[in-house]
């Protein structure tokens, strides 16, 4: 199969990815032989319900619903790029 | 004493028996990793400090008579499981400078007798690749060769317990990333039921296939090492609460009346005939060992790498998401927010990355889930029915590892299917759930490790561990590369 310039604009854009010319028209080649190759599955027969792929000893595992100090929130906002207090800061949304 | 001869289980004793010290280990350790990582690059840091207190620490347990099977022995992790207050990069550029704020569970349940991580090793990045090649950080090399390839993903770690630089070491495995690294560097690989340890605290890649795993010089150690890493997790809603059964028990001599399955499918046009060979050596062993060894079918086993690469890619593109630029690692700034992620995103991640990012963002796509994503479950489902119906004749199924012994670098980053062809023979126990235990099982002539790949129904890792140490006594390879 033949994925379009257009179809890798297109995966590129919802996968937040930015691609020059020469890496675009390499991905065109290399996702359209990776499809090739997994699309073999097509010709398998697999009428099988879903559901079977759903362990049926799998049990939700459930704990109690009580507050736990896991770390010091300053650990978690230290790692953020950019932050004001006890905030993360992001860029705007709305302009 | 050559600390590079040195078990899990014969360090044990030694601290045990006070003719070593958890510090004196810790520097032998140290030593052979400044004496030989130069050459094989499998460390990504070296927690040299902490290391060092860890071992302090285990002198003092041991003293006080609380020493348990892994107090004082060092070991290493792969750089994608999380080790609170450490670097946990997965191999990316993206989490260069990330620290983990806290423990994976596997780590919890380990540090509880007080093993020493000598530090992070490394991977392909995210786990993404089958030689390090994909390291945001450079490649590891094969002690066997040093111009050749770990395997991978956890290279790091394979080549780190192969060079006798620590005594085992974690690993991670989606489709093969402790069993194909640990074959081509001629040590026990091993990988558990999906959902008998918990992935909490590992960097996710596809989380339905997921599983964290052990590099170990034996049998025994890796089921040591196990032992205390195997059970439930409140924060893995996908672990069973099963008991863990005492592994060690199970290690006998012979296997005697055993139900031995070879699946024909395993033995395909491709495969290097000294690899054929020394996994065909392997069977035999298994046979004079006194297990029931018969050839039999797996029809859909083949099928499992294309089904693979539409699952994993659809998991990644959902799982890596989460790079946003915004709360940790990596951050390129943009003149509004949606370019900011398009452009820490386009920087962060490498080339492999991206394509399988792209391939599971085109799986999943509103027009083609049915023919892709859809369908791999359904073919998911067959091979799920295909190893459910071995097993109910067979004990264990037993094939080679990897279609080749470790390959030159460079040789499989032109075209991406060469490299996931690697993966043939490990992936379908993922997309099964099974456990898989990798023993190694000789050297070809030109002196480069082959291991054989043993698979055991849901939750029997008992039977890998008493089959897999059957076979290494056996065969008493003793493996040793020459650095």
């Amino acid at each position: 199969m033949n994925i379009t310039p257009e179809e890798v604009d297109r995966i590129a854009k919802l996968a937040r990815l930015n691609f020059d010319q020469t890496q675009k028209k390499k991905l065109q080649e290399e996702l359209s032989s990776i499809l090739d190759y997994v699309g073999q599955l097509k010709s398998i027969e697999s009428k099988v319900p879903l559901a079977a792929n759903h362990d049926p000893a799998a049990v939700n595992l459930m704990r109690d619903d009580v507050v736990v100090v896991t770390a010091d929130p300053e650990e978690f906002l230290a790692q953020s790029p950019d932050r004001q207090g006890n905030f993360v800061k992001v860029k705007s949304i709305l302009e | 004493m050559d600390f590079t001869d040195l078990t899990v289980k014969s360090a044990a004793e030694l601290l045990a028996h006070k003719k070593i010290s958890a510090k004196e280990l810790f520097e032998m350790s140290l030593k052979r990793i400044r004496q030989v990582d130069d050459k094989i690059h499998a460390f990504l840091y070296v927690a040299q400090e902490q290391a060092k207190q860890q071992a302090v620490e285990a002198d003092q347990l041991i003293a006080d008579g609380e020493g348990f099977a892994l107090t004082g022995i060092p070991y290493a992790v792969k750089d994608n499981i999380l080790v609170k207050g450490m670097q946990a990069t997965a191999g990316s550029k993206i989490l260069e400078n990330y620290k983990a704020t806290y423990d994976a569970t596997v780590i919890k349940k380990l540090q509880l007798e007080n093993p020493v991580i000598m530090g992070k090793t490394n991977l392909d990045e995210f786990g993404m690749g089958v030689s390090t090649e994909n390291s945001a950080f450079g490649p590891t090399k094969n002690p066997y060769d040093l111009t050749r390839v770990p395997g991978g993903s956890s290279g790091g770690s394979a080549a780190a317990v192969a060079a006798g630089e620590v005594l085992f070491a974690l690993g991670t495995d989606t489709g093969g990333s402790s069993r194909q690294p640990a074959s081509l560097c001629g040590v026990v690989g091993f990988k558990p039921t999906y959902g008998r340890a918990s992935r909490y605290g590992l960097i996710p890649l596809g989380s339905s296939l997921d599983q964290p795993g052990v590099l170990a010089k034996t049998v025994e150690d890796a089921a040591i090492v196990f032992q205390i890493m195997a059970g439930s997790d409140v924060h893995d809603s996908t672990t069973l609460p099963k008991p863990v059964p005492d592994y060690s028990a199970f290690l006998k001599p012979d296997v005697k009346g055993l139900r031995v399955g070879v699946p024909k499918e395993y033995f395909i046009e491709g495969i290097q005939p000294e690899v054929r060979q020394i996994v065909e050596q392997g069977i035999a062993k298994f046979q004079d060992l006194g297990a029931i060894v018969e050839e039999m079918s797996l029809p859909n086993a083949m099928h499992a790498l294309s089904a693979y690469y539409i699952i994993l890619p659809v998991e990644i593109s959902a799982n890596l998401s989460r790079y946003d630029g915004i709360r940790y690692g990596l951050s390129v700034p943009g003149k509004n927010l949606e370019e900011g992620y398009f452009q820490t995103r386009s920087q962060g991640f490498g080339a492999e990355v991206k394509r399988r990012i792209m391939i599971g963002t085109y799986a999943s796509s509103a027009g083609y889930y049915d023919a892709y994503y859809k369908k791999a479950k359904q073919v998911q489902v067959l091979i799920k029915q295909d190893f459910a119906r071995a097993f109910e004749r067979y004990d264990l199924i037993v094939t080679p590892t990897s279609p080749s012994t470790a390959f030159k670098f460079g040789e499989k980053t032109a075209d991406p299917i060469q490299a996931y062809l690697e993966d043939i023979f490990t992936v379908a126990l993922n997309i099964a759930g099974v456990p898989g235990l990798v023993v190694p099982a000789g050297l070809t002539s030109q002196g480069l490790p082959v291991g054989l790949q043993i698979i055991a129904p849901h939750f029997a890792e008992e039977k890998l561990f008493w089959a897999g140490h059957a076979l290494e006594q056996a065969l008493n390879l003793k493996l040793k590369p020459n650095l």
